[in-house]
């Protein structure tokens, strides 16, 4: 039997029975997009969480204090707890290592906040003139933080666009005006533009001010809580990290590196973290969604078991003019398939709309991939072979003589 | 040219087993009208499942065109049911909603005849079955009882077999319409020169045929032909 006789047979059977054949594929249908539709929204939050770690800043590897490195666990320990870095170790930092594009040291802490009658609870970053370069950080009004600032001591201050937003109220301008911070004043001299929120910190809710500033009249002391660190170019990150530790240990007087008294972190391991995070998150959506899948593939068996028994006298009548089991079975098998891989076309299509809506409205860039398209597809295959196997062998196995007198 | 040489066939079953055709051996030539007539019981279904490639013998041999057919496997079985052997039902088994056309080419789609000419021969089998092209677009399921059979007799017709096999062909059809098949038989052998088997229980279907094969108990009792044929008639 010729290959496109088969699928003639197959599609004029299929047609024959045309609501019990678009309900089974429904089943598909819903299988096949739900999977889809998950993996998209799993991929776009794994993007979105990738690009504003990318935001943070390109080729650094963050310095903390005090906290002992221990693999998986990077993100969420009590940073400026211990206090052992100063602003020396980071102008060490950038006057000694070559492969050091920019360095700045922050010391960061929460305060209230307060100016003219508001008041907000936010983070206070002192630091130094790069660190908008480091940390990607654009002005939308006035200046940054310059390096005269910091040798004066200036009580001048930036606001990131939410702090601006709490205290002065959205999209105001508030340069020549002043906050108050523990009782002393500040005079606002900038305020940054918008990067948007990410799983670890706000970084348009902050305040910055000089880091000499910061250190005599807020934490009284000359620690900083992290020293940023950015790279000349990637592929040095690594070297760099190392270079880091080693200069830091001899600093401290440190001979073994696992009693370190600082952890320096790469924004790549970062990326690591958060990604294993998404994927999780991806494969729990996902396998939920195989469950419908599944259900979707016992349908498909059901239909045909149903098939091979109404059309026994057919069976036996093919088997008669000269059928092989060969021709039969396969014409049940693709049968199958062909529901499976329509269900396949439709599910992939019902995926994509619930991407688009997704990225419409919760502001996740779900985005269908090629890959989860063949996935897609190979997997309807898949199930059409798998649950069209049992009932396309027995129909192959029918007794010619007792199929036609089936009744 | 069909030769059965001590054919036999023995059915198991709980019960014991059972013999449905004991020792049973007949020629029949090309071109034969053969009717083999018995009661339900007698075996005439099991021989017919013999000579139709259906089902293979316990012993004996059984010889179409040359060749033997008793021990083959399912697969060669069906090759040989395929080229050789047509076979028309009592209950027609048309596809019921494929047309005409359709029900007649499904042989030839089998057979790995070229899509070209399965229409032009369908179309022959089914003026020779004396259906005429009005009909053959419609579904099959619109059509009368006697017009349903010729359909099913231009499907055995299709593939020029050397054998075609009827199983009570009349019997869902009234005595007029059963009379008409009867007649697209006769004339299907004498102008076309086709071998036709009938297998039936009723002796007025049995007597259109040139020759009669009285089965009973597993055991021809009786083989006449042409006038001799009455003497069995009359027996029955």
């Amino acid at each position: 039997m010729k290959t496109i006789d088969l699928f003639e047979e197959t599609s004029l059977a299929l047609l024959a029975n045309k609501a019990r054949s678009s309900l089974t594929i429904l089943g598909i249908v819903i299988g096949i997009g739900s999977v889809t539709a998950m993996i998209a929204i799993g991929q776009g939050a794994k993007n979105n969480i990738g690009s504003s770690i990318q935001s943070l800043g390109s080729n650094l590897v963050l310095v903390s204090p005090g906290m002992q490195r221990t693999p998986g666990a990077q993100v969420s320990q009590r940073r400026g707890s211990a206090q052992t870095l100063t602003k020396e170790d980071a102008d060490a930092i950038s006057q000694k290592l070559s492969l050091v594009k920019a360095v700045a040291p922050d010391l960061s802490s929460r305060y209230q906040v307060t100016a003219k009658g508001t008041n907000s609870n936010t983070s206070v970053v002192g630091t130094t003139a790069d660190y908008p370069t480091i940390r990607n950080i654009t002005m939308a009004d006035g200046n940054f933080i310059t390096d005269q600032n910091v040798r004066s001591l200036s009580k001048i201050a930036v606001l990131g666009p939410t702090a601006r937003d709490d205290l002065f109220g959205v999209d105001s301008n508030p340069i020549g005006q002043s906050i108050r911070i523990k009782n002393i004043d500040f005079k606002i001299v900038g305020v940054a533009t918008a990067k948007g929120g990410n799983g670890f910190s706000n970084q348009d809710d902050m305040i910055f001010v000089p880091i000499s500033t910061a250190q005599q009249f807020l934490a009284g002391n000359d620690r900083v809580s992290t020293i940023s660190v950015q790279a000349i170019d990637q592929a040095s990150m690594t070297q760099m990290q190392q270079d880091i530790t080693d200069l830091l240990l001899s600093r401290h007087n440190i001979t073994n590196s696992a009693l370190a008294d600082f952890s320096t972190m790469n924004q790549t391991d970062i990326i690591a973290t958060a990604s294993s995070v998404t994927n999780t998150f991806t494969a729990l959506l996902g396998s939920v969604a195989a469950i419908s899948l599944l259900v979707g593939g016992i349908g498909i068996m059901n239909m045909m078991l149903t098939t091979v028994k109404e059309r026994t006298r057919e069976i036996g009548l093919r088997k008669a003019i000269g059928a092989k089991k060969r021709d039969i079975s396969r014409q049940f098998l693709i049968e199958a398939i062909m529901l499976t891989f329509l269900g396949g076309i439709f599910g992939v299509i019902l995926g994509w709309l619930i991407a688009l809506i997704i990225r419409q409205f919760a502001s996740i860039a779900a985005t269908v991939s090629l890959s989860s398209v063949i996935l897609a597809f190979g997997v309807s295959a898949a199930i059409g072979i798998i649950f069209g196997y049992y009932p396309a062998r027995s129909a192959s196995r029918l007794n010619p003589i007792e199929a036609l007198r089936y009744e | 040219m069909i030769e059965c040489r001590q054919i036999t066939k023995i059915y198991q079953s709980g019960a014991g087993d059972t013999a449905a055709l004991k020792d049973v051996s007949f020629d029949i030539k090309d071109g034969e009208f053969v009717a083999i007539i018995g009661p339900s019981g007698s075996g005439k279904s099991t021989l017919m499942h013999i000579l139709g490639a259906l089902d293979t013998p316990t012993s004996g041999q059984y010889f179409l065109d040359g060749r033997d057919v008793s021990k083959l496997s399912d697969d060669e079985l069906a090759d040989i049911r395929k080229n050789k052997i047509g076979f028309v039902f009592q209950s027609f088994n048309l596809l019921p909603r494929a047309t005409v056309l359709r029900n007649v080419m499904l042989p030839l789609v089998y057979a790995d005849v070229p899509k070209e000419q399965r229409e032009a021969q369908a179309k022959v089998a089914l003026k020779n079955a004396g259906l005429d092209g009005s009909h053959f677009h419609h579904l099959s399921n619109q059509l009368s009882g006697g017009q349903m059979q010729r359909v099913a007799i231009a499907r055995a017709l299709v593939n020029n077999p050397s054998l075609i096999l009827a199983d009570e062909p009349t019997g869902n059809l009234d005595t007029k319409t059963g009379e008409i098949v009867l007649e697209t038989f006769r004339r299907l052998n004498q102008e076309h020169n086709h071998t036709i088997i009938l297998i039936t229980h009723e002796h007025d279907v049995a007597e259109h045929a040139d020759r009669i094969i009285h089965i009973r108990d597993g055991h021809i009792i009786a083989d006449a032909k042409n006038g001799k044929r009455h003497e069995i008639i009359d027996k029955i």
